[in-house]
């Protein structure tokens, strides 16, 4: 019986891991292919089923007038607008999280609870009710098609997820620690910056990958609000999609735009196993 | 502790956001009783035809709406349950917990519309790997051209992207239960069916109610995957809400409808999720 369940299990997690990484195996046997490897029949393995080459990696890096489809630029302007959101974000949300955490709140019915539910509920907005209405304010006043157009909507975008994460960080940050600096002679901003912010650096970290990652993989907000001035990662990378891009760049260019967060999943899962996130994700 | 330090912490965040989301709602509000469009670009009044036109002549956006119920709902519970083994596999003892770990997580890191553009030629149904494996026993689903194969495609991209999310929040639960239930249930002899049933299930209850909310509703905002996958097709097979607002007011630039498409849409997601909440906490934590 029991070797009946270790068996099952052991396939089971083996089967889900092969699932996960088969688009990512196909992918990256697509990037080295040419045009007769991919059109002919389908093939798996270079050197056996296809002689690779590295045309798809190499366009990568040209300028579009050579022929080559440049992610260059829309991997800078993805990587500032997704950081410089996400440390905005962090700030106000981690503020606010304290703020809730430690004081409480009253105007009229409204407690510290419905401020925090206030804050995570504009997650549950869908994208496309504000697309519309941002569409046509960040054309009034000229900052469509712009990296700060964007920064100000992704702030929308992440500062639920900080403070969500805060909140319950900051309520397992014991309140002696606090007080005990109040005692001191700090003043309460001194407290939390001396004091309560160096013992959350866990939860910071936990609150700050999540903005990336939730920042970065975001397309909608991108797709509406840019044309061609300013692109991002994933536009950029669609619109090789619905163009005439040959399998080899299009899958070479998808591997590098979503590579650098695969790194994250790596943090995520050491905080994990030491036992950091538990408290802060619940 | 002092009076007006709390606001001091409080207030840029929220005046931030509300600053930042006040006009878009108002906006979306007013442009609802106007019949912006691409010939009359202007915010005229014309009552409540918008709202006429969408409770009794539109069809398609509550077909669209029931597609997005369907499809929300289905790969909720799909990566539920899947999501929930996971964890349970790899919580104890496991060879490789680690690496199973990362595995797991990995889907999650990755840019949705980005992985679809591989989908799509992974689904492709003459040159991708999935129907060349099929080909071998002579069967090759028309996964993006066949209405109803392709909402199954969109729902195992869906399942792959999102169940290390829920994978996630439930092992960061598990991970954090207390020890004393399950020693006092190992003493008890308890088998580990039992186990799970009447100690680790229900302490993961408020949990599991967590993780499912929260996928819900960003499971309620599916558009990406379906905007690169199928663009809504074959015909109108997979198209989200989202999609369809998207359609109105950005392609046939009919801003006024479009903005009353988006306010409905808005409040009944506010108003099924909270139901949705409240069902699912009575449902799962019993006494």
């Amino acid at each position: 019986m029991y070797k009946l369940y270790t068996f099952l299990k052991y396939s089971f997690v083996t089967l889900w891991t092969m699932f996960v990484v088969a688009p990512f195996l196909w992918a990256l046997s697509t990037s080295f292919k040419d045009f007769q490897s991919v059109n002919s029949k389908v093939t798996y393995i270079p050197w056996i089923d296809y002689q690779p080459s590295l045309e798809g990696w190499k366009v990568l890096i040209k300028s579009p007038a050579k022929g080559g489809v440049d992610i260059v630029e829309p991997y800078f302007n993805s990587i500032f607008v997704t950081c410089t959101a996400s440390i905005i974000s962090i700030i106000l949300g981690t503020l606010a999280a304290y703020a809730l955490s430690r004081f409480t709140f009253k105007a009229g019915f409204v407690r510290n609870n419905d401020i925090t539910f206030f804050f995570i509920s504009q997650r549950i907005m869908p994208p496309i009710v504000l697309s519309i209405p941002f569409f046509i304010f960040l054309s009034t006043i000229g900052l469509l098609d712009s990296l700060i157009g964007l920064v100000v909507v992704y702030i929308v975008l992440l500062m639920p997820i900080a403070v969500w994460i805060m909140v319950d960080f900051f309520n397992r940050v014991p309140k002696e620690l606090d007080e005990t600096a109040l005692i001191d002679g700090c003043n309460p901003y001194q407290a939390f910056y001396k004091v309560v912010l160096p013992n959350s650096i866990p939860g910071l970290i936990v609150a700050g990958m999540f903005c990336i990652i939730f920042g970065w993989i975001d397309f909608f907000f991108a797709f509406i609000l840019t044309f061609t001035e300013v692109q991002l990662l994933p536009v950029k990378v669609v619109a090789l999609n619905s163009s005439v891009t040959p399998w080899w760049s299009l899958s070479a260019s998808a591997l590098v735009s979503v590579a650098p967060l695969i790194i994250v999943a790596f943090i995520v899962e050491r905080y994990l196993s030491k036992g950091n996130l538990s408290g802060a994700l619940k | 502790m002092n009076f007006k330090h709390k606001f001091v912490f409080l207030f840029p965040g929220l005046f931030v956001l509300i600053g930042i989301l006040i006009f878009p709602i108002i906006f979306t509000i007013r442009l609802s009783f106007s019949g912006w469009n691409s010939y009359t670009p202007e915010m005229n009044f014309i009552g409540i035809t918008n709202y006429i036109r969408l409770f009794t002549d539109d069809p398609r956006f509550w077909e669209s709406f029931f597609r997005l119920s369907f499809l929300s709902v289905t790969t909720v519970v799909l990566q539920y349950i899947i999501g929930f083994s996971l964890a349970l596999m790899v919580w104890r003892d496991i060879k490789f917990k680690r690496f199973f770990r990362v595995m797991f997580l990995i889907p999650m890191m990755t840019t949705p519309v980005i992985m679809t553009v591989i989908w799509r030629t992974f689904f492709h149904e003459s040159l991708g790997p999935v129907n060349d494996l099929l080909g071998t026993f002579g069967i090759g689903p028309k996964w993006l051209s066949d209405p109803a194969t392709a909402k199954i495609t969109v729902i195992i991209v869906e399942v792959w992207q999102w169940t290390p999310f829920m994978f996630l929040l439930l092992l960061a639960g598990l991970l954090s239960l207390p020890k004393e239930p399950f020693l006092a249930a190992a003493i008890d002899g308890a088998s580990a069916f039992r186990k799970f049933v009447f100690v680790t299930f229900p302490l993961m209850a408020p949990i599991s109610i967590g993780a499912i909310i929260i996928r819900l509703i960003e499971a309620s905002k599916i558009m990406d995957t379906v905007f690169v996958l199928t663009s809504g097709g074959p015909g109108t097979a997979t198209e989200t809400s989202s999609f369809y607002i998207y359609i109105k007011g950005l392609r046939e630039f009919q801003m006024g409808y479009a903005a009353t498409l988006s306010f409905t849409y808005l409040v009944i997601m506010i108003i099924s999720l909270t139901i949705i909440a409240k069902v699912l906490t009575k449902l799962m934590i019993k006494e």
